[in-house]
């Protein structure tokens, strides 16, 4: 029976509508492609439907009464105002009605909650905004970001088919294998969301919490933070794709390789202009949400990064004076070893994250040469990736 | 009104202008300033409501940015909330308990008048906020930290009025409470009182209850924000969940705090039009009562994502469900208070049949939201917003508006306009339906709420929604214009315009004397 009003009550809604430029929309929830969103789904459909029976009823009988005992019509009321037996009966049966309901919810919570005998896990950390996934049998770890070019969401060019539901680096999962996620987070609340697998759970700074998944069907899913998590809330989307296990222990070997090529590619020393061109590339993906593409910032929540521009926040102002980047009210280029402190450990208080255990030396090196050189900026000088391993050397 | 002014001057002289209203202790006038308050305060946030729909109009950013446009969520929200509903239904209890109950005045005149003027400063705290550094606050009406602990100087601001605003929600309780317990005419016993000053009883205790852990919470976060506390800090041993618990604790009373007058005004105005009584005066007292407790125990249904341990859940759930049964009660006994009356559809009874009906919408779609496993898809997505916008505008808001057109002949002396009242309901509901009804759709299809821009399956429900909100938002002016309409002249009322009215209050003239009930009325 179930199957029926899951397969019959979207068809019915949709044929009442014509078809439209995007035509993709719909009206019930996504195509399950776990079990549990599949019992979700069914539940969902069960409910609607006691829902909407209790409506025609109730309904029925309110619009039969406003048509047949009309004033305009003659009906001359009655002052009836109690009925007990009848005031017993309708408060009894909704509470059938209702424990009918719970009692499938409660099984199946009972095995959404079932975190045994899982095969692999996968640590989650929710960060303003992308989030990074460390594969922790395999001691894979990366960084998973937004894809779609901001010229889309700016309306310069036209948008993709998975606009703002595409990353560069999507989470890669077996088929067939039961999934656990350690969820977390470094600075506010996210939450990990795929429709398809029915799994939402919050990722919160301090706590680790526990879901799980099991996918059948290889493919690609998509889903997005669900909880505000301030200006880039709505540009954090997940990505997973879910592969046969011989693709998924090739892809797991390839990112291996990519991490040595990394840690290989931190010993070497680069020229001013290659830091600058892949310091921008980092730039743009990783700090212009909250210091912008121009380095302007947003004025009085985040400080800009351009020489002799100003900035209103009092508390921030103060801790940039202390550090050197503000003289006489206006930003200035303050010393390399600050800027990389800065950079590595973040300042506590602010949306300013410590993003040295997020990226690699490399990347550091380059954004920091990218900051101090761009816009107008003239430092000069530059940061080379050997500077970075020292300075985590040194601070363990 | 002027004629009654001088009327009532030569046995008790009262400032006149500005000084009236300013140093008013008289339940009549503190009654049409919460009004008024509200009125404006509902037109600003319904503005900001039109730049949410503006933007969310097409997929990609067109007017604001997201700080923006959080910015413009957040404030939506809390002034809603805060500075439109609540207000406005202290505004009928100002004006009505005392008429109901044949009262000549609030128990606590002076404390009335500071419980009003305690709102503008609110209003201006939080409205000014948009102006300093850094815009308004933007981390969402529900505050969590620790994104609400980044924000800057707009962010102690917002603390600061949702201060303001407990203090005077607190002190409005208190005395609503001593008036309805000690001021009722000789010989009306509690039970039967009309139903709107019960639920208005209950009301003030669930506020004096829930006001209190509200301002503790924001307090928290105001020290964790300044004076180095870690209450929800879980780097410095607190713990940003318990913010939700304790929110939580204060919000879903609040969700009954502005359900429950609501519920009030269609007890009055269903058997009014019906020409018959309330059916199941008692069991619609207990119902009221038994919601009041419930919200309670029912908190955590809004945290269902947040990793609580199973039996949590299921508690939760189980005490989230039961609500649905003295819900159900009152639906049915104003089901049964219609049948087989003599129902006439004038504008009040129109709203009201209205907000039966999509207020058990916002119903049923709470009992989805209340089954754990669908509420994980659901949770902080579109579907939620239509929710508690079924509950919140076509439930509260669009009972006040039958409230309003229903008590606006009393109030003022004149009937408003039918016509006008007409178009207004039928564009208001009409409209609220196409802005509301599609995001059931996009809940359920995956469009988490909050964000300023979305991807491109959600375009067509999105921009239908843009434009029945723009609609719904121009026919908030028409409602403006009926009013001013008929507070500035309109056929005569006289002192019971609707012939199935039978409390207190249309026994008096219209409008009544500045000064009623001096003597106590008889009540039979």
């Amino acid at each position: 029976m179930l199957c029926k009003i899951r397969s019959a009550l979207p068809i019915i809604i949709i044929s009442l509508f014509a078809t439209s430029a995007y035509a993709d929309y719909q009206f019930n929830l996504q195509t399950a492609a776990t079990p549990i969103a599949t019992e979700i789904y069914d539940l969902h459909n069960l409910i609607l439907l006691v829902c909407l029976i209790i409506f025609v009823i109730v309904f029925g009988v309110m619009f039969y009464s406003l048509y047949k005992h009309r004033k305009s019509v003659g009906h001359k009321a009655s002052q009836f105002s109690h009925n007990t037996k009848l005031e017993i009966v309708w408060t009894i049966i909704p509470f059938f009605i209702l424990v009918g309901m719970a009692f499938p919810t409660t099984q199946t919570i009972l095995r959404m909650k079932n975190v045994e005998g899982t095969d692999m896990s996968i640590k989650v950390t929710g960060r303003q905004w992308l989030w990074e996934y460390e594969y922790m049998d395999a001691g894979v770890k990366y960084v998973s970001n937004l894809a779609t070019p901001r010229d889309q969401i700016d309306n310069k060019a036209d948008k993709a088919e998975h606009y703002l539901l595409e990353v560069d680096n999507p989470m890669v999962v077996p088929t067939g294998k039961k999934v656990r996620l350690l969820l977390t987070a470094s600075d506010v609340i996210h939450s990990w969301w795929i429709p398809a697998f029915g799994v939402k759970q919050d990722a919160i700074p301090g706590f680790i919490n526990e879901a799980w998944f099991q996918v059948d069907k290889p493919g690609i899913y998509r889903g997005q933070c669900a909880e505000l998590c301030g200006v880039g809330h709505g540009f954090m989307p997940i990505v997973v794709e879910a592969k046969p296990q011989e693709e998924y222990d090739a892809w797991l070997k390839e990112q291996k390789v990519k991490l040595a090529a990394e840690a290989e590619a931190a010993t070497k020393d680069y020229s001013k202009d290659e830091l600058i061109k892949h310091g921008e590339g980092i730039f743009n993906a990783r700090c212009a949400a909250c210091h912008q593409a121009t380095g302007k910032g947003i004025p009085g929540v985040f400080p800009p990064l351009v020489e002799g521009e100003t900035f209103a926040n009092q508390d921030t102002v103060k801790r940039l004076t202390e550090r050197g980047f503000i003289k006489d009210g206006k930003i200035v280029m303050g010393p390399k070893d600050k800027h990389l402190d800065i950079v590595m450990h973040g300042i506590p208080g602010t949306a300013m994250q410590a993003l040295g255990e997020q990226m690699s030396d490399l990347d550091v090196a380059a954004v920091i040469t990218y900051e101090r050189n761009n816009w107008g900026n003239k430092a000069g000088d530059m940061v080379q990736p050997a500077e970075v391993a020292a300075l985590r050397k040194s601070k363990g | 009104m002027a004629t009654t002014t001088m009327h009532d001057a030569h046995h008790d002289a009262h400032p006149t202008g500005m000084m009236r209203w300013l140093t008013s202790t008289n339940h009549k006038d503190i009654g049409t300033l919460y009004l008024w308050f509200s009125f404006i305060m509902f037109l600003f946030a319904g503005g900001l409501a039109m730049l949410i729909r503006a933007e969310l109009f097409q997929p990609g950013l067109q007017f604001f940015q997201p700080n923006l446009f959080n910015q413009f969520t957040t404030m939506h929200g809390l002034i809603m909330i805060f500075g439109a509903i609540m207000p406005a239904f202290v505004g009928f209890a100002n004006w009505q308990v005392p008429l109901m109950i044949g009262a000549p005045d609030m128990a606590f005149p002076r404390l009335n008048n500071w419980s009003f003027w305690l709102l503008p400063a609110a209003a201006i705290l939080l409205l000014s906020s948009f102006v300093v550094p850094g815009g308004a606050a933007a981390g969402g009406w529900t505050m969590y930290p620790p994104l609400f602990i980044q924000g800057g100087t707009a962010y102690d601001m917002t603390i600061f009025a949702v201060h303001l605003m407990g203090l005077s929600s607190i002190m409005g309780s208190i005395n609503i409470i001593t008036t309805i317990l000690n001021m009722r005419t000789p010989g009306m016993p509690m039970m039967r009182m009309p139903i709107f000053v019960w639920t208005w009883l209950i009301t003030a205790f669930l506020l004096i209850s829930a006001m209190p852990v509200l301002a503790s919470a924001v307090t928290m976060l105001l020290t964790d924000r300044h004076f180095g506390t870690y209450f929800f800090n879980a780097a410095g041993g607190g713990d940003p969940v318990m913010f939700q618990h304790i929110f939580w604790f204060f919000g879903h009373p609040e969700v009954y705090i502005m359900i429950l007058p609501a519920f009030g005004i269609l007890s009055s105005i269903i058997p009014t039009f019906s020409r018959k009584p309330l059916f199941g005066y008692d069991s619609m007292v207990y119902a009221t009562a038994a919601i009041a407790v419930l919200s309670f125990s029912v908190w955590a249904h809004h945290m269902f994502t947040v990793g609580m341990p199973t039996a949590s859940q299921l508690f939760f759930m189980y005490a989230t469900m039961l609500i649905a049964i003295p819900t159900g009660v009152k639906v049915f006994n104003w089901t049964a208070t219609m049948w087989r009356g003599s129902i006439s559809f004038e504008t009040p009874m129109l709203f009201a049949i209205a907000v039966v009906c999509l207020f058990t919408i916002g119903g049923f779609s709470g009992l989805v939201l209340a089954i754990v496993p669908v509420d994980i898809q659901l949770q902080d997505t579109y579907y939620v917003v239509a929710h508690f916008h079924y509950v919140l505008f076509s439930g509260a808001a669009m009972s006040i508006m039958a409230g309003v057109y229903y008590w606006l002949p009393k109030w003022t002396g004149h009937m408003y306009d039918e016509t006008l009242g007409k178009w207004h309901f039928w564009l208001t509901t009409i409209a609220f339906n196409v802005t509301f009804f599609p995001m059931h759709f996009l809940g359920l299809a995956g469009m988490p709420r909050r964000i300023p821009d979305y991807a491109l399956q959600f375009a067509e429900f999105n921009m239908l929604q843009s434009i029945g909100s723009f609609v719904l938002g121009a026919s908030q002016l028409l409602f403006l214009y009926t009013v001013i309409k008929c507070v500035r002249g309109g056929a005569p009322a006289g002192d019971r315009p609707w012939e199935g009215a039978d409390s207190l209050e249309w026994t008096l003239s219209s409008p009544p004397p500045y000064h009623s009930f001096e003597t106590a009325p008889a009540f039979k």
